[in-house]
């Protein structure tokens, strides 16, 4: 009986403390943050999405290399002696035509590895992660600072200059190798040819 | 005198007898009687259809601000007052899904009884001095007695969605309904000892003056516990937290609703929110006075009225949302162990006080 008193009086006691404390809470502010509104302050280290400052990329393709889940394609082509590509801003002579740099950020796996083989610090990883899209397609970030023509131009180029260094060295080779026929065949030097002499011409001629 | 207390004063006394007039009125145009009621029949519906939309919004915030959260922010600007309104029209929109195995007619009636049930107790719900829907003698008795049909709409619900989920939630209900109603009847039955009507109308009159003459503050401590268990006991009714095993999210998916899609689960929304206030209402007539101001004659008048009894109302449907976040539900076995061993024997120990005292000194 004294067991009924009590768990009443407990039951209600503890309705009215458990409405106390709610009601404390009802003046609480509120600690949703109401996101596009107000955002949180990323950590100083956040990584999110890549970016690639291409006026210092030298082509190297290491990034590409490091990563693990090869969202990173590069292409490259060689530059013509006589062009200049300029310095990275960390000093080093730029080489090659960077044609492609696509970076696939759906796949990207956010680990940072290609960050620290960079060898002129270009590609880092950005605080900037709002970057919904409709189309999958549309994550793949090109940062080639080329236009597509002028990367084909480029190309055809230097295919062209290829060509035409292959078709000298051809040449080249090939002149060589006919100025040695040649050589051999006109200076007739003894130790190389070997051959005796036309028996009938000679005997005529002496 | 400032300018819009005449004016208030004006619309006052206009609206002294404004729902007579407007009925005069239908009646010279519509000269049909059945009509004219019909149309006057909508009337609660003005206050019960937005009532119920800034009560889902409210339940929404208070909900939020306890667990320190916003709640809707976004619709309609100012802490998202337009949400309810938002997603009103998108169940409009619904399609109504009506499960295969399911009883068609029973389903498709559901929903109407239980907003029936609980829409007809407006009938006898006293807004003002001015405004009752019917000044019956027996209102009391028959509010009781029409609420009653919410539970055969949850029965027909919860039975004919033919899913064991919607069926353990509509027998629980039934249980739980008919349960309570015993500590509920009981525990008006103690105010009813004092007024001798039935009258809501009259029981207000009662009350009239300042605030120390509700009856809740009458034949202290008697009518104060029976104020309690009603109130416990309609949160039993309403199906509201701690007594919400018959939608019980955990356990029962949505219980007797869990087939109902767009526009019928509107409804059952509208009529459990329509419940509450009805309730509320009941618990401000009979113990807080009703439309009564409880400064005496200040601020009291027909349109006055309105607004305190709306006010006592909205703070007892606050204070229902507040125990909702406040206490987990109750175990079906704690359910019954609070209506037939702690509500029943106190209303009747209240009864007996209340008698008591009423052959002592009446």
């Amino acid at each position: 009986m004294i067991r009924y008193f009590k768990d009443i009086f407990v039951s209600v006691w503890s309705v009215l403390v458990g409405m106390v404390v709610t009601f404390r809470h009802l003046f609480i502010p509120a600690v949703t943050i109401q996101y596009p509104d107000v955002k949180l302050k990323l950590p100083e280290r956040a990584r999110n999405r890549l970016y690639v400052n291409i006026d210092d990329c030298i082509g190297c393709d290491q990034c590409s290399n490091a990563c693990p889940v090869d969202c990173i394609e590069i292409e490259t082509v060689k530059s013509l002696p006589t062009e200049d590509l300029g310095m990275t801003s960390t000093g080093q002579k730029k080489r090659l035509w960077v044609t492609k740099f696509d970076i696939d950020i759906a796949k990207c796996c956010y680990c940072g590895l290609c960050v620290p083989p960079c060898p002129t610090e270009c590609i880092k990883m950005t605080d900037v992660y709002e970057f919904s899209e409709f189309d999958r397609h549309n994550l793949i970030f090109n940062y080639s600072a080329l236009t597509p023509a002028r990367a084909e131009q480029v190309k055809t180029k230097t295919a062209a200059y290829e060509k035409d260094q292959a078709a000298k060295k051809a040449a080249a080779a090939a002149a060589a190798a006919s100025a040695k026929v040649a050589q051999s065949s006109s200076t007739g030097s003894p130790p190389t040819s070997p051959l005796p002499k036309p028996p009938g011409g000679d005997s005529t001629s002496s | 005198m400032p300018i819009w207390w005449q004016l208030l004063e004006v619309l006052t006394s206009f609206s002294e007898r404004l729902i007579d007039k407007v009925e005069q009125i239908l009646r010279n145009i519509l000269d049909n009687d059945i009509v004219v009621y019909t149309v006057m029949a909508f009337v609660p519906l003005l206050w019960v259809v937005p009532y119920a939309l800034f009560a889902v919004w409210l339940e929404r915030k208070v909900s939020a601000h306890m667990q320190d959260r916003l709640g809707p922010m976004r619709v309609g600007g100012w802490h998202g007052w337009a949400q309810t309104i938002a997603d009103i029209l998108k169940l409009i929109q619904k399609e109504d899904v009506v499960p295969a195995a399911a009883d068609k007619k029973l389903h498709f009636l559901a929903p109407y009884v239980v907003f029936v049930g609980s829409y007809a107790a407006f009938a006898a719900i006293p807004f003002s001095s001015a405004y009752i829907g019917s000044n019956i003698s027996l209102g009391l008795f028959y509010i009781i007695a029409v609420s009653s049909l919410v539970v055969v709409g949850i029965l027909m619900a919860g039975w004919s969605s033919n899913n064991k989920w919607s069926l353990f939630g509509a027998m629980r209900s039934a249980a739980q309904i008919v349960s309570y109603e015993i500590p509920t009847a009981l525990a008006l039955l103690v105010v009813i000892m004092i007024t001798g009507t039935l009258n809501l109308q009259e029981i207000n009159q009662m009350q009239s003056g300042w605030f120390w003459n509700w009856f809740i503050f009458r034949k202290f401590p008697f009518v104060f516990i029976a104020s309690i268990i009603y109130f416990v006991a309609s949160l039993a009714e309403t199906n509201r937290t701690p007594f919400d095993i018959p939608e019980a999210e955990s356990e029962l998916v949505a219980g007797y609703h869990t087939e109902y899609s767009g526009m019928k689960f509107a409804l059952f929304f509208l009529a459990e929110y329509a419940n509450m206030f009805a309730v509320s209402a009941i618990a401000s007539t009979l113990f807080l006075g009703g439309w009564n101001s409880p400064f005496g004659d200040f601020l009291s008048g027909p349109l006055w009225g309105v607004f305190w009894f709306l006010s006592k109302g909205m703070f007892f449907v606050f204070v229902q949302m507040w125990l909702r976040w406040t206490l987990p539900r109750l175990r079906v076995d704690q359910l019954m162990y609070v209506s037939w061993k702690v509500l029943t024997p106190w209303s009747f120990a209240c009864i007996l006080g209340v008698g008591l005292w009423m052959m002592v000194a009446p």
